[in-house]
């Protein structure tokens, strides 16, 4: 599997120029449970950010709750600095179908409302149910429907495609 | 089968909440665990998640509260749910309908959860067993049985100042004999190890047996507080009093109510609690209520956050519950 720190590097490199062609001067980066933190934990060093990372989990914002209830072990989502004004990055680890960052998105805005919201993924996978794309993506997988990829970690980061 | 069983199904998944009796160690985490990702949702602009948008929670409320009712509608509220407040002996009951018949009429609005509050023991059971499957039931407190989502509020309260369940002393002082949230906080309290629970008060307000229940029972306050982690004081139930059970709340008072001098008996770093509301000057002096270990008002937030952690996971066993089965 390829070398997830380079991919890593890449994405900063990518978010870097995007935010000079932008005019950004101080983004915040959102990670989304759990994957998506750890890289933009890296990210963040990588970027030279001082402000805290947001981190995301969007267990009661999915749109599958009156399917399959609860996920098991929530933690708290945390945006510790105002939302309001802000230039927001979201990371996540793999895009699929878009529900998660749909989710990620409408929890953002319940915290106030950004500038505008980059989206950085590690992994795109295709398969897209939703009219969302990423700004920045480490990689492009071509895998089938009964195929998933996981990010492990968090040291190291490791990509694992298992079959279903 | 018991309230303990019935509120599980053959998965274990919790579909019903009727009493912390007979859950394993796993529940009250979980619980206390969603809990704690829900507190940060009052410090938001938006102080509302999506997670309940389109289920109807209805609070049957058989017994006078403004508390419980309040935080159930305001947990019910903040997961984006319509909520129905009935106070249903004011109305109904006093026409002659009976328990099932209410139920029957409320079911027919399409209701996805009751939560029940009755002066009967066992009321919330018998409404979940004749309760039509998609509907989940919530125990606010079931007359002398049990009020299992004020113990977890308790419980939750107390891990966030004292986690360490194995290595603390918990005393619980006051009217045990008809303190539902004494029964439930003491069974929470065994599931999760804790290293000593003890119960203050005089012969007259214990129920009998209550050694049973795996507890050190004290009638002099002095001892009881000695080098105790946490002091939960119950109030003193006078409307449930039949018959002399006490002489005055002034004796009551002079013997077991908590004054500041008596808390230096506690270890100096103990918390205070009551699950409301309390009788100043009766079960706590108000210097002790308004006081620096007091976090009674902490509790009452809190219970928010637990109860909407309870209605998430049980009305989420319930659509796990219906997927598997369709």
């Amino acid at each position: 599997m390829q070398d997830i720190e380079r991919l890593i590097e890449a994405m900063a490199e990518a978010l870097r120029r995007l935010f000079t062609e932008r005019g950004i001067a101080n983004p915040a980066l959102v990670g989304v449970h759990t994957g998506g933190v750890w890289i933009a934990e890296r990210l963040r060093t990588l970027l030279e950010i001082s402000d805290p990372l947001g981190s995301l989990d969007i267990s009661f914002y999915r749109d599958d709750f009156s399917r399959i209830g609860m996920q098991p072990q929530v933690r708290p989502s945390e945006l510790p600095f105002d939302v309001d004004g802000r230039h927001i990055v979201l990371v996540d680890d793999v895009l699929y179908t878009g529900r998660t960052v749909r989710a990620a998105l409408d929890e953002i805005f319940d915290y106030g409302r950004p500038d505008s919201v980059l989206l950085a993924t590690l992994v795109d996978r295709g398969g897209r149910e939703l009219p969302i794309e990423p700004n920045v993506v480490g990689t492009r997988l071509i895998l089938s429907p009964g195929e998933n990829v996981k990010l492990t970690g968090p040291d190291p980061l490791r990509l694992v495609v298992k079959t279903s | 089968m018991s309230a303990a069983t019935i509120q599980l199904d053959n998965k274990g998944r919790l579909l019903h909440f009727l009493t912390v009796e007979g859950l394993n160690r796993e529940h009250l985490i979980e619980i206390l665990d969603t809990a704690e990702s829900l507190r940060g949702v009052a410090e938001r602009r938006v102080k509302k998640l999506p997670t309940l948008h389109g289920k109807t929670v209805v609070n049957m409320f058989f017994e006078a509260s403004t508390r419980t009712r309040t935080t159930f509608e305001l947990a019910a509220k903040r997961l984006s749910a319509d909520v129905l407040n009935l106070s249903i002996s004011t109305s109904s009951t006093v026409k002659g309908e009976t328990l099932l018949d209410t139920l029957r009429n409320i079911e027919a609005m399409q209701c996805d959860m009751f939560v029940v509050r009755h002066s009967q023991s066992g009321a919330a059971e018998f409404i979940a067993r004749h309760v039509k499957p998609h509907i989940a039931v919530l125990n606010a407190g079931d007359g002398r049985h049990a009020h299992p989502t004020q113990a977890m509020l308790d419980i939750f309260t107390i891990r966030r100042h004292k986690p360490d369940f194995p290595h603390l002393r918990v005393a619980i002082v006051g009217d045990i004999l008809h303190s539902r949230v004494a029964r439930s906080q003491i069974h929470a309290l065994n599931i999760l190890g804790t290293g000593e629970v003890r119960v203050v008060a005089p012969k007259t307000l214990l129920p009998a047996h209550v050694e049973a229940l795996g507890i050190r029972v004290f009638h002099d306050l002095r001892q009881g507080l000695k080098d105790v982690d946490v002091i939960i004081m119950l109030r003193l139930q006078r409307e449930r009093m039949q018959g002399a059970l006490l002489p005055s709340a002034q004796e009551y008072f002079q013997c077991y109510g908590l004054t500041e001098e008596r808390l230096t008996l506690a270890h100096p770093a103990a918390i205070v609690m009551h699950p409301g509301p309390i009788n100043r000057g009766v079960e706590i002096d108000s210097q002790v209520a308004d006081g620096p270990r007091s976090v009674i008002l902490e509790q009452v937030t809190n219970g928010i956050a637990v109860r909407m952690a309870i209605m998430s996971i049980t009305l989420g066993a319930h659509a796990q519950a219906a997927r598997e089965s369709a």
